[in-house]
């Protein structure tokens, strides 16, 4: 028989954790199905259950203005970041696509971190802003960058005595960011793919570029590398530089054949997506 | 066990089950609120659909541990109220609801829509419904219903 324990407050909920392994439960929008039985039995759980959504000290959005940079507590619901001022344009867009208003108000961006799915849409914003995950544990605070954090398919860097307490948002300076997500239907569906760019020009300068894929690779595919050749160059030298961001871009993904879509469409789509961002370049 | 305390439709309770379960299967099952419909019991379709602090949530996915110290409203507490009666109204002149196994979720969705933005655009209501599938594919009506609702019920929500 597991154990459900509902903490009534954080330092309560480190010192159970300190004594895991635990499930952790936030909106439980994902846990909830993953683990589903028949309908009127409880979920199958083989490890207890720490339910942490009405924790208050884990739900807020704020924006500290020294750090540049917006927190978001791990038990902070996709709503209402999404109504938040201070969110990333880019974010809220992702955010609007995920799931539906039901799932939002219960769904939280912490858990879409721990859920660590190769189709976590909201991942795509995070590895381009390089985003910080803030634990939590009975000894203190580790932090980590999100692309150390996610180690694989469905895997992630947390010890059994932590729990995710904030995500770290740097503010970028951009002028222009665009999110695309391909599914099957627009309102609760798993991306195919999705990609997420941001770039910042001066005067026909590029001073700044990130993109990033999500739902055709393991985790979400990034190339610093590939950025990095784009910067510091007049716009109409980077579109006509064309051919070799495509190629290499294609080089970045390795999609797979599932229920959802195939590889060839995946790779065909990653490369017409990301022709388009770079061609609107401005 | 815990106690798991929460009002549910105006009045104060507190339940003693497993806190993993389902808000779907405890409002059904011991409360006996069959008006909450068991459709995908994945989050997709929307006919589970209650209000939570006047919120639309999935209560498939929602365990009852979280349900702690909330106010849940189900389409049966909502049925005693105005709103209900023009949504009902709107819903009915519009032919909004065909096999009506969506239509309480439908209600919810849309009362929990309404009262965040009283006069919404169609493409407003087509968001603020997109979790919720109707089978007959009734949309447009049930697009509609909304809207008239909105019209009928000016200055309730």
């Amino acid at each position: 028989m597991v154990r459900h324990i509902i903490p009534n407050n954080l330092n309560e909920a480190l010192n159970f954790l300190n004594e895991g392994p635990f499930h952790i439960m936030a909106g439980g929008t994902d846990l909830m199905i993953q683990k589903r039985s028949t309908a009127g039995t409880p979920p199958k759980f083989a490890k207890d259950v720490l339910y942490i959504a009405n924790l208050a000290e884990l739900n807020y959005i704020k924006k500290d203005e020294a750090h540049r940079c917006i927190r978001i507590g791990a038990a902070a619901k996709l709503e209402d970041i999404y109504n938040h001022v201070d969110t990333p344009a880019l974010l809220k867009d992702i955010i609007r696509e995920i799931g539906s208003p039901g799932i939002r108000h219960s769904a939280t961006l912490g858990g879409n971190i721990a859920n660590a799915s190769p189709a976590g849409d909201s991942l795509v914003a995070l590895y381009l802003f390089d985003a910080e995950i803030v634990l939590l544990s009975v000894d203190g605070e580790r932090i980590v960058p999100i692309k150390k954090f996610i180690t694989g398919v469905r895997r992630i860097d947390l010890r059994s005595n932590e729990l995710i307490k904030e995500i770290v948002i740097p503010i970028i300076p951009i002028t222009a960011y665009k999110w695309y997500k391909v599914g099957g239907r627009r309102a609760d569906s798993i991306s195919k793919v999705s990609f997420a760019g941001v770039y910042l020009s001066n005067f026909g300068l590029v001073a700044d570029i990130r993109f990033a894929f999500g739902s055709v690779s393991a985790t979400v595919a990034r190339s610093i590398e590939l950025e990095n050749s784009l910067k510091n160059r007049p716009i109409e030298q980077i579109i006509g530089d064309l051919p070799r961001i495509l190629e290499e871009a294609d080089k970045m993904i390795s999609p797979i054949d599932d229920q959802r879509s195939n590889k060839i469409y995946r790779r065909k789509v990653a490369g017409n997506i990301m022709e388009r961002f770079i061609k609107n370049i401005a | 066990m815990n106690s798991i305390k929460f009002n549910l439709n105006g009045q104060d309770v507190a339940v003693e089950l497993n806190p993993s379960l389902r808000l779907l299967d405890v409002l059904r099952d011991h409360f006996h609120l069959t008006g909450t419909k068991e459709g995908c019991g994945e989050g997709e379709c929307g006919a589970c659909s209650v209000l939570i602090n006047g919120r639309v949530v999935n209560s498939c996915c929602f365990p009852l541990a979280n349900a702690n110290g909330k106010k849940i409203l189900t389409i049966e507490g909502l049925a005693a109220t105005k709103r209900y009666q023009i949504l009902k109204d709107a819903f009915h002149i519009e032919g909004g609801s065909q096999c009506g196994i969506c239509t309480p979720g439908m209600i919810m969705a849309a009362e929990s829509l309404l009262s965040m933005n009283p006069h919404p655009t169609d493409e407003e209501i087509r968001i603020g419904l997109s979790g919720n599938l109707c089978r007959c594919t009734g949309y447009n009506m049930i697009i509609k219903a909304v809207k008239t609702a909105a019209k009928l019920g000016e200055g309730l929500w």
